[in-house]
């Protein structure tokens, strides 16, 4: 019991940080850059994602001995794109201001190959219980790498965080963050972290083994 | 495996036939229920906005109707029909005619803006403008919505003889705006939108006096947007 909390929790743990969809596999760039522009679009994108991951995992695990093989690419983007019209049009009844916004990203959320890459890497494969567990998780990540990118975006280019006004009016918007650039400029700089960090604990890793080895 | 083996386990074409067909059809069925389901919602998301917009750029309004040509004659039009090109009356409590808001459209910087505005015929002034659509760029071309400043250009500005946009704090005659700095090319098309509107609107218009009258069913104001006046 203990042994499978522990690989549940792992799993979960996985998409956040070790597998970040964004900040280590570089997937889903395209809508990533075009809607971050404000953290709550990027709130909105992920969590339509989400919505479209977790619950194209869950069909795809639970049909997998259905599903032949030969026509299994298929039948996932048939599932996932029917997740993503139930979306779009969801967004569009409910909350029309955010579907303006998102605009044409959300319709192609079909494509983006963090969805089919984990329905054939992972869901195909596992339980229902662990493909929706790695599907909450990398949809975790996600989410966390948009909301962060869109309010760096946001405090940097407007000035402001989820549309509230950090600063004084003598601020001065650094317009470029918002425009297509920024979204560059500040994803380069989240995966520089993101590398430094990881170089780092390897070398520190190297060390302790170093260290380990030379006692004995 | 051997290959023989292989053969065997390989699935009839049938069946991939048929599994595609499945997964197809009901796709299919679960997007026309979703289709269905949310039709009517957007459909009144869509004519709450206009509504609302009408209501936002005739200061002083509380009814609205929607006005149509019909054999040169602008009239009272509640159904709508194909290809029909309307314009909306705004009225006061009293019943008594405002103005008109009038939709208009045209490309902007990245795609379609779609803009409406008010306009007083007796005065020849433009009191209003709200933008229903547009995809310029964010944080530069959306200030033509955003933007307090710009939207308030669209108050009692003069359409005579035709709005012209001018470098920001240039503004100085009646049918000037001031132009957004860093997204000159949104300003000026919305101001070349309300021109064109202008263009194909002012001359069907009656004579200031001779407006359809107020229909009995005609609609009130929304409360929300009432409530901002």
């Amino acid at each position: 019991m203990a042994k499978s909390e522990k690989q549940a929790y792992d799993e979960f743990i996985k998409g956040i940080w070790r597998e970040n969809p964004v900040f280590v596999q570089v997937l889903g760039m395209c809508p990533m850059l075009a809607v971050t522009n404000s953290a709550i679009n990027g709130v909105a994108m992920g969590l339509a994602t989400c919505f479209v991951l977790v619950g194209s995992s869950f069909l795809v695990s639970l049909l997998k001995n259905l599903i032949p093989k030969q026509v299994r690419i298929s039948c996932f983007i048939i599932i996932i794109a029917t997740f993503v019209t139930v979306v779009d049009y969801s967004l569009l009844a409910l909350v029309p201001a955010i579907h303006k916004e998102l605009g044409a990203f959300i319709p192609l959320i079909v494509a983006k190959c963090l969805i089919l890459g984990r329905q054939e890497a992972f869901a195909s494969r596992n339980t229902i219980r662990m493909a929706l567990i790695d599907a909450l998780g990398m949809a975790a990540g996600f989410l966390i790498a948009l909301v962060s990118l869109g309010a760096i975006r946001e405090i940097l280019g407007e000035g402001k965080l989820f549309g509230v006004p950090l600063f004084g009016d003598n601020f001065e918007p650094w317009v470029i963050m918002i425009l297509p650039p920024g979204g560059f400029i500040t994803l380069g700089f989240m995966l520089l972290f993101f590398n430094w960090f990881e170089e780092k604990k390897k070398r520190l890793d190297e060390r302790a083994a170093a260290i380990e080895g030379s006692d004995i | 495996m051997s290959e023989q083996q292989q053969a065997a386990a390989e699935p009839s074409s049938n069946r991939l036939v048929g599994t595609l067909a499945v997964a197809g059809l009901i796709s299919g069925v679960i997007i026309i229920a979703v289709y269905l389901a949310t039709f009517d919602t957007i459909k009144e998301n869509k004519a709450r906005e206009l509504r609302e917009a009408v209501f936002r750029v005739l200061p002083g309004v509380k009814r609205m109707q929607r006005l149509v040509i019909k054999d040169r004659k602008l009239v009272v039009a509640h159904t709508e029909e194909k290809g029909e090109e309307p314009i909306y009356g705004g009225y006061d409590a009293a019943g008594k005619f405002v103005g008109y808001a009038i939709p208009s459209a045209g490309p902007g910087f990245q795609d379609t803006v779609s803009v409406l505005y008010g306009y007083q015929p007796a005065e020849r002034l433009i009191v209003g403008m709200w933008i229903l659509d547009s995809r310029e760029t964010p944080g530069l071309g959306d200030k033509i919505y955003k933007d307090a400043d710009f939207v308030a250009n669209f108050d009692h500005l003069s359409v005579d003889p035709k709005i012209v946009a001018v470098k920001k704090g240039k503004k100085s005659k009646p049918n000037e705006i001031d132009a957004i700095t860093g997204a000159t090319i949104s300003s000026k098309a919305v101001v070349r939108i309300i021109n064109e509107g202008n263009g194909r609107w002012l001359s069907k218009l009656p004579e200031p006096g001779a407006e359809p009258l107020l229909d009995k069913v005609a609609t009130a104001a929304p409360k929300a947007v009432d409530a901002e006046k």
